[in-house]
């Protein structure tokens, strides 16, 4: 295995006539992980992912694929043929689906045998085998996605770059398709560059997670860094403030579970089964904070909290609590007088397990 | 009224009948339109992608051309041809005035623009990151543009449709570089102004059937194809 880097970018800037769209002085992807590019509409996560699949020429900048200079034609043509770029619109072509899948090998001017092996085992990985000989135009919109990822995936990538792919998908075919490209990067090992718009899709999908703004990099970092500790307000704003907790499912019953984090419990409503690594997501809205440890309440969860910082937000007041695990609080000013709220304070944070979002975590 | 009800029964007698005369005819027409629209089809979809797929100064302009030649008057074409092919002209050399060489310049040159304009347009009208699709997927350039206009070939056939329809129901400049000679370069549509002058109007209308004929038959099995190709 060469280099840790599958793909680095230094200095780049990408100009379109007056405007710089694109302004990064160093992004590097190492092999293996998956990378999300988050940011608004028109902040160069597409531009960067282009860039960096050898399809459009920078202003100026190096690009490097597995520590190699790509600055010439045969560089180019390596990253091409070792790269794969899956596009919001499926893209597909005119013809079968077994067809559609096999263009890359085709291409790589593969045997028979080997490209119906590759295009098999890609068929199967994203479950669409029983479409090969459909013809692609007559494809609903989930199964032209499966057809267009794995025909990305039957190339055998070393690099997977994927365009805000899952945007008009309805939520049963979004979630069946994260599932299941979750476990496909998980089991070929592939490294993964998504530009995606959404926290859930980050929080389902990605490792690290790189925040973009007017074509620059705001933050780099992996998921729950970038969630819980935002670097500024626009990337707070962008990812919103809901706390994001890394646990597992311990114990279950009756639509209760019990997860564990940092050694503490929490209480959550859902059935996940035990073992099960999760994210939980709590909105701070959603936490109470009291003087003394509320009795008789339906909350379900209870804990003693630190507060390690106040920040005043317009009308109400943004607590950073430590319960021994980062927890966000939202209180307006009269309750936080009536407290008499203070940095370094103890208090108590109390949620219901109602109140807990929780997703399923792969890594 | 009565004449023409005469003329239309001339003319299934001689359709019937399989006159050698007018089943010559039929066959000069097809061969001479069928290879103007083949060779047609090579520059037309060749330029046509390339204006298509590359970015230059003038582009539009070069577009508005094409698309101002796809109106392209028969008849200047020929005289243009015909001043090119005379025998004091600069291809005056060649000796093919008055031949069905001719003939397959004149109608090549009258349908290139319409092939030329039709593929254009289909290949700028396939969706703008399809190109870049297909080269993440290591296509070379040349893999790319194959793919393209293999793509685009519900509406190439459109073209030849189109381009095959202009040329073989086109009489001006086939008379003017062909000469409607009889047995040799003489085509459906110049029969029929030589035989309707003459005041021959059965044969005239034998040849107009025959020439509507034919034009719904090529329509109808390239209308076929397509269909088969798109099943919605």
């Amino acid at each position: 295995m060469t280099g840790e880097n599958i793909i680095h970018v230094k200095n780049l800037i990408v100009r379109r006539g007056p405007v710089t769209v694109l302004d990064i002085s160093d992004f590097k992807v190492a092999r293996g992980r998956i990378l999300a590019l988050i940011g608004p509409n028109g902040s160069g996560k597409s531009t960067l992912l282009l860039t960096l699949a050898g399809l459009l020429r920078p202003t100026s900048g190096q690009l490097f694929f597995q520590d190699t200079p790509v600055d010439n034609m045969a560089s180019l043509d390596m990253l091409r043929r070792n790269a794969s770029v899956v596009f919001q619109e499926p893209l597909l072509l005119n013809d079968t689906v077994y067809k559609n899948v096999a263009l890359g090998l085709k291409f790589r001017r593969l045997t028979g045998d080997e490209t119906k092996k590759s295009v098999d085992e890609a068929l199967n990985y994203f479950g669409i085998s029983h479409l090969a000989k459909r013809s692609a135009k007559t494809l609903s919109g989930g199964e032209a996605k499966r057809v267009s990822l794995a025909r990305a995936f039957a190339i055998k990538p070393q690099l997977i770059l994927l365009d805000e792919a899952f945007n008009s998908l309805d939520p049963p075919s979004w979630e069946a398709i994260t599932d299941d490209l979750r476990n496909i990067l998980a089991e070929t090992k592939i490294t993964a560059v998504l530009a995606l718009h959404d926290r859930e899709e980050t929080l389902r999908l990605a490792q690290d997670v790189t925040v973009l703004s007017n074509g620059k990099s705001i933050q780099s970092g992996n998921t729950t860094q970038i969630f819980n500790h935002p670097a500024n307000e626009f990337v707070a704003n962008f990812v919103g403030t809901e706390s994001i907790l890394e646990g597992v499912v311990e114990t279950i019953a009756t639509g209760l579970m019990e997860i564990s984090i940092n050694r503490k419990v929490i209480e959550a409503s859902g059935d996940f089964s035990a073992g099960q690594k999760v994210y939980c997501c709590l909105r701070p809205e959603n936490i109470i904070v009291s003087k003394e440890l509320p009795e008789k309440i339906s909350a379900r969860n209870v804990f003693e909290a630190k507060v390690q910082k106040i920040i005043r937000q317009g009308f109400f007041y943004k607590l950073m609590l430590d319960c021994g695990f980062p927890l966000v609080a939202y209180i307006t000013m009269p309750s936080c007088e009536d407290l008499g709220l203070c940095e370094g304070a103890t208090m108590f944070a109390s949620f219901k397990a109602t109140a807990v979002h929780v997703i399923r975590r792969k890594k | 009224m009565e004449l023409i009800l005469q003329g239309i029964t001339k003319a299934f007698e001689l359709i019937l009948a399989f006159d050698p005369e007018v089943l010559g005819i039929t066959w000069l027409s097809l061969k001479i339109s069928g290879t103007a629209t083949f060779i047609s089809l090579f520059i037309g979809v060749s330029i046509g992608t390339a204006v298509a797929l590359n970015d230059f100064f003038g582009k539009r302009v070069v577009i508005s051309l094409i698309n101002t030649g796809m109106g392209l008057p028969p008849v200047v074409v020929g005289l243009f041809v015909m001043i090119f092919i005379w025998r004091s002209g600069p291809l005056g050399f060649l000796e093919i005035l008055y031949t069905p060489y001719a003939m397959i310049i004149a109608q090549a040159i009258i349908a290139t623009p319409i092939v030329m304009g039709i593929s254009l347009a289909a290949i700028q009208n396939l969706p703008p990151h399809l190109r870049l699709q297909i080269l993440s997927l290591g296509a070379s350039r040349l893999q790319m543009v194959w793919v393209l206009v293999k793509e685009s070939r519900l509406p190439l056939l459109a073209a030849v449709m189109a381009g095959f329809g202009g040329v073989i129901s086109e009489v001006g400049a086939s008379i003017m570089v062909g000469g409607n000679i009889k047995g040799y370069s003489r085509v459906l549509t110049t029969a029929t102004v030589m035989e309707s002058g003459k005041g021959n109007f059965d044969i005239a209308i034998a040849l107009g059937i025959i020439l509507l004929i034919l034009a719904f038959l090529i329509n109808l099995m390239l209308t076929q194809i397509q269909q088969r190709q798109n099943p919605r």
